[in-house]
C-alpha cells in the first residue's frame, strides 16, 4: 500500500472532485427546472401533453445513461452537417456540453416522474378546499399543489440528486476529468491501481453521505407542523445532540 | 436510418451476452442479499457491523470506479501480495466473471436492503407459532419465512434488476463484448454512431419492457393465495 502516493494525489483528485460538483450542481439545476412543466404535462388528462412526456420519460429510464451520453457524445457527429448549418457543432463537439445536456435530460425524466408522484399525493381534499374558495387553477398550482408536492416527493429526490451525483462518474467515459476522470490518468501514470481508486472512492463516499445528511435536515425543517408539538418538560430532558 | 450494414446480427449476439451477464450477477446479487439481510438482522454486532459496512460503502460509491477497482486492483493486489512473500504470479480476470461478480456485489448491497424490508414484513406472530409447534429454527426459515419472503422482496427484486441490467452497460469498459461493446465495435467499422447507439438504446429499452410485463407476472403469481380487499 503506497499510502504516501495517495496522499500527494490528493490535489489533483479535489480538482477532479470540483468539476464533478460543477457538471452535477448544473444538471441538476437545468434538469429540475425541466421536470416541472413535464411534470404538469404529465399529469394532464390530455393525450396530447401526456404522451409525448411518457414517452419521453419511458425512453430515458428505461436505457443506460452509458448509451445516452455515446447518443448525445458521438452520435452527433452523424448528423456533423445539419448541426454545423445550424451553427450548433461547437457545442456538440464538447464533451463538457454533451456531458451536462445528457445528464439534464435524463434526470429531467427521473424529476419529472418524482414530482408526478408528489403531485398525485396531494390529497384531494385540499384541492377541493381550493377550489371551494375561488382559487383558478394557476393559483391552485402555485399555491397548493406544488409546494405539498415538492415537500413530499423530497425523500424520493434526495435519492435521484445522490444517484446522478454518482452517475457523473461516466462521463470520464468521454474524456472528462472528473473525480473518476483524474483517477484515472493518475492509476495509468502510477500503477497504483487500488490506492488511488480507494481513495476516490473515499471522497464519493463523503460527499454521498454529506447530501443526505442536508436533505435529511431540510426534510425536518419542512415537515415541522407535523410532529407533535414539545412541551416544555420533554424539551429540558433531551440531551443536547451534536447534529 | 436502420441500415445496420450487415451488423445486425453482432448486436444479437452482445444482447445475449448482456442478459447472461445480467441473469448471472442477479443470481450473486440475490445470495449476497439474503447473506446481508441475515447479518443486517443478525444478533451478533460483528456481523450486523460487516454488514452495514458493505451497504454503506457500495451505495456510496459509483459502479464505474468499483468496477475500475475490482477489475484492475484486485490483480494488482494479489500480485503485490504474492510479490512481498516472495512468489511471483501473474493474475489476469476474465471479463466475464469480473463483470458478474463486480454487479453482483453492487446490487447484493441493494438487494440486502430489499430482503431486509421483506423479513421483517413478515409477521412476527407466525415465526413465533412455528417455534411454539417445536420447529427448529431453521426449519421455521426453511418452511415459513423463505417461501414468504419472496412476496415481499419482489417488487424491490424488479427494481434491482432493471438497475442492474441498465449498468451492464459500464462492463464494457472492461472489454466484454456485450451490447454496448458490440456496439461501439460497429461503429468504429461503419462510423455510424447514431445509428447503432440508437437501436442498442431500444434493445436495452425492450428488455425494460419484457422485465416490467415479467414482473407483473410473477407479482401476481406470488400473490396468488393472498386474500385482496
Amino acid at each position: 500500500m503506497n499510502l504516501e502516493l495517495a496522499y500527494n494525489s490528493l490535489p489533483q483528485l479535489f480538482t477532479g472532485l470540483l468539476v464533478t460538483l460543477e457538471i452535477t450542481a448544473a444538471a441538476l439545476l437545468l434538469g429540475l427546472a425541466l421536470a416541472v412543466p413535464l411534470a404538469l404535462l404529465r399529469v394532464s388528462r390530455n393525450p396530447l401533453a401526456w404522451m409525448p412526456v411518457y414517452g419521453y420519460i419511458f425512453y430515458f429510464r428505461g436505457t443506460p445513461l452509458l448509451v445516452q451520453l455515446f447518443l448525445v457524445y458521438y452520435g452527433s457527429g452523424q448528423f456533423r452537417v445539419e448541426l454545423e448549418s445550424l451553427g450548433l457543432w461547437t457545442y456538440f463537439r464538447e464533451p463538457y456540453f454533451c456531458a451536462i445536456l445528457t445528464l439534464t435530460l435524463n434526470t429531467a425524466a427521473y424529476t419529472a416522474e418524482i414530482l408526478r408522484g408528489g403531485i398525485q399525493a396531494v390529497p384531494h381534499g385540499e384541492v377541493e378546499a381550493a377550489r371551494a374558495c375561488g382559487m383558478s387553477r394557476g393559483l391552485l398550482y402555485r399555491r397548493i399543489i406544488l409546494p405539498k408536492a415538492f415537500r413530499l416527493a423530497l425523500p424520493a429526490y434526495s435519492n435521484e440528486v445522490v444517484f446522478l451525483f454518482q452517475a457523473t462518474s461516466l462521463v470520464s467515459i468521454i474524456t472528462l476529468l472528473d473525480l473518476t476522470g483524474v483517477a484515472r490518468v493518475i492509476v495509468a501514470r502510477s500503477f497504483a491501481v487500488y490506492e488511488i481508486y480507494i481513495t476516490a472512492g473515499l471522497l464519493y463516499l463523503a460527499c454521498t453521505y454529506l447530501v443526505l445528511w442536508v436533505f435529511r435536515r431540510v426534510e425536518h425543517r419542512l415537515s415541522a407542523h407535523l410532529r407533535p408539538q414539545e412541551d416544555e418538560l420533554t424539551r429540558r430532558a433531551r440531551a443536547p445532540r451534536l447534529v | 436510418m436502420f441500415d445496420l450494414r450487415g451488423y445486425g446480427w453482432m448486436l444479437w449476439e452482445g444482447l445475449q451476452l448482456t442478459l447472461l451477464v445480467g441473469l448471472c450477477a442477479l443470481v450473486l446479487a440475490v445470495l449476497l442479499g439474503l447473506l446481508g439481510a441475515w447479518g443486517k438482522l443478525s444478533r451478533s454486532a460483528v456481523a450486523r457491523g460487516v454488514a452495514g459496512t458493505y451497504t454503506t460503502v457500495v451505495r456510496g460509491v459509483p459502479e464505474l470506479l468499483l468496477i475500475l477497482l475490482i477489475f484492475y486492483g484486485t490483480p494488482t493486489l494479489i500480485q503485490n501480495t504474492a510479490a512481498r512473500w516472495g512468489h511471483t504470479v501473474r493474475v489476469d480476470l476474465d471479463p466475464f466473471v469480473a463483470g458478474t461478480i463486480t454487479l453482483g456485489f453492487i446490487y447484493g448491497a441493494f438487494a440486502t436492503e430489499v430482503f431486509r424490508g421483506a423479513f421483517q414484513a413478515i409477521p412476527r406472530g407466525q415465526i413465533e407459532a412455528a417455534r411454539a409447534v417445536g420447529m427448529s429454527r431453521f426449519l421455521a426459515l426453511r418452511r415459513i419465512v423463505l417461501p414468504q419472503v419472496w412476496r415481499f422482496a419482489l417488487p424491490g427484486l424488479g427494481n434491482v434488476w432493471m438497475v442492474l441490467i441498465k449498468a451492464t452497460a459500464l462492463i464494457s469498459v472492461i472489454q466484454l463484448d456485450e451490447l454496448m461493446r458490440k456496439s461501439q465495435i460497429a461503429v468504429g467499422a461503419t462510423k455510424l454512431p447514431f445509428t447503432f447507439y440508437f437501436t442498442a438504446s431500444l434493445m436495452y429499452l425492450g428488455i425494460t419492457i419484457v422485465s416490467m410485463l415479467l414482473q407483473q407476472r410473477f407479482e401476481a403469481w406470488s400473490n396468488r393465495g393472498v386474500r385482496r380487499a
